[in-house]
């Protein structure tokens, strides 16, 4: 080592240490490690895995769709926040995907997790899946998300299982800030010109039949007293919320038919639109060809 | 534009570190002496020692403050005659984090604490407000401005677990000052800056860009 201790984090990946790591922030560990990760007594570690696994798809689709506007925005002040947004959200992805992983028992880490389920293992809501048309509807679906996300995560700082309650305390702070940013662009874009105000309502109007499902009743949510937040609960601040960006953008709160479940099961069921194959198929490729690959 | 944190004694190599000269060992090995034996005493100031290592290492994205200026370091204590070190981490993606916990077990074994244990912990979140004097000054000093003490974070609830305010104006009101000429005159260009925990300013006295660490 030098004197110059201050870059031993990019120093020492070119000596040889038993770390194998190839760049900076690779060589991942467990995002719980020396966390007591022991699910409480009273609570149905099944359901804890399910319920982790549907809070965890949520934010990895996402946060993958977020991704993919990276190299594609005209600013790079925008391309920055989203890059960062959709690093706060694997960020908590990771954390639930371990945490359902443990709560499970059966040895799937988060990577056996992401990268080697079946799409209809997935358990995200339907909103998180398609690619936006335009920066519009961007603006439109992370409002959305972020606002019904911070409102379900507030719920869960208060959670009876004490790792998914420390995960919610830091998420919370992250959701508030990615909330305001897609708040002010619906703003700006909603209140002004006549072309940017026709494009964010057909936006909205894009995202909203996948509106209704974040407020589904969950079966999984029924079996977790105490734990899990119930859905239909968190209608009422999301829509107040809501209604005072729309009123601020000067936009019409959109109406239309939402999409339907499909045999009473969506998302959180398993049932998911054709735009998560697509997504699967990329985030999931490389770990695929190279099952043994480590990163 | 680099400072060095703690322990004057401490950075000069690790046979000093293992001899045990900082003000912080000296202490250590002293309440241990008086409260027992030659072996409490060296475990204490083997602990010291280590607790001084891990409080020096630097921020890998913000080399300019330690561990212990940000507020991230926890504790470091002893588990059958291992040190485990507990960090939190700022930002649930922060990806320095792993980078940190292969810091300090590099630098503790160079001071011979061969078998370290890095922990994680969530619970407190970490806040912007954990920041130290001593941190925020160093920050100032390296151009970056730090973040406001006391300014309500965001996702924070009133105790009758409301809602969380939003803003809904596009400027926001001005209280960060520039770094450079401590002009009140800074307008946010950026929300997200080029670390998860920065956002990007401009001074409009001295004209000068800057980042800002992120109330949270």
């Amino acid at each position: 080592m030098t004197d110059d201790d201050d870059f031993a984090a990019y120093q020492y990946l070119a000596e040889e240490t038993e770390d194998h790591r190839w760049a900076f922030g690779t060589g991942f560990s467990d995002p719980l490690e020396g966390i007591d990760t022991s699910v409480p007594a009273d609570v149905d570690a099944a359901a804890l895995t399910a319920y982790c696994l549907a809070l965890g798809d949520d934010a990895l689709i996402y946060s993958h769709r977020l991704q993919q506007w990276v190299t594609r925005t005209p600013e790079l002040e925008e391309e920055t926040a989203l890059a960062n947004i959709a690093l706060d959200l694997l960020g908590q992805a990771r954390m639930l995907l371990s945490r359902a992983g443990q709560a499970e028992g059966a040895g799937r880490n988060e990577d056996r997790l992401a990268f080697f389920r079946t799409e209809g293992e997935f358990r995200n809501v339907r909103l998180v899946e398609a690619a936006d048309a335009d920066f519009a509807e961007l603006a439109g679906r992370l409002l959305i998300f972020s606002t019904w996300r911070l409102a379900l995560f507030g719920e869960l700082t208060g959670s009876a299982d004490p790792v998914l309650a420390a995960i919610a305390g830091k998420a919370v702070k992250e959701l508030a800030y990615h909330r305001d940013y897609a708040a002010q662009w619906v703003v700006r874009l909603g209140d002004g010109t006549a072309l940017s105000h026709a494009r964010m309502q057909a936006g909205l109007a894009a995202i909203w039949p996948l509106f209704d499902e974040l407020f589904r009743a969950d079966a999984v949510v029924a079996r977790l007293p105490g734990v899990a937040a119930d859905p239909a609960g968190l209608r009422a601040e999301v829509d107040g919320v809501l209604d005072a960006v729309f009123g601020a953008a000067t936009l019409d709160r959109p109406g239309g038919a939402p999409l339907a479940p499909v045999a009473g099961q969506a998302g959180r069921e398993g049932v998911h639109t054709e735009a998560l194959g697509y997504v699967l198929a990329e985030l999931q490729s490389v770990a695929r060809a190279y099952p043994d690959a480590t990163w | 534009m680099v400072t060095r944190g703690t322990g004057d004694g401490l950075t000069g190599g690790p046979e000093m570190v293992t001899r045990g000269v900082g003000d912080g060992v000296a202490e250590g090995l002293k309440a241990a002496r008086e409260a027992g034996g030659l072996e409490a005493a060296r475990e204490a100031g083997g602990l010291e020692a280590a607790r001084e290592i891990a409080a020096a290492v630097p921020d890998p994205e913000l080399p300019m403050v330690t561990l212990a200026d940000l507020g991230i370091l926890r504790r470091v204590t002893a588990e059958d005659g291992r040190v485990v070190v507990t960090i939190t981490p700022t930002y649930s993606g922060c990806p320095a984090l792993s980078e940190i916990a292969h810091d300090l077990r590099y630098r503790l074994a160079r001071a011979g604490f061969a078998d370290v244990i890095v922990r994680t912990e969530l619970a407190p979140a970490w806040s912007s407000d954990q920041i130290t004097p001593e941190g925020r000054a160093k920050l100032r000093a390296a151009g970056l401005a730090p973040p406001n003490p006391g300014r309500p974070n965001p996702g924070q609830r009133d105790p009758g677990r409301g809602p969380v305010p939003l803003p809904l104006t596009v400027a926001l009101p001005k209280f960060v000052a520039c770094p450079r000429c401590g002009s009140l005159d800074t307008e946010r260009t950026a929300a997200f800056g080029p670390t998860a925990c920065t956002a990007l300013f401009r001074c409009g006295t001295c004209r000068e860009p800057f980042e800002y660490v992120k109330d949270i």
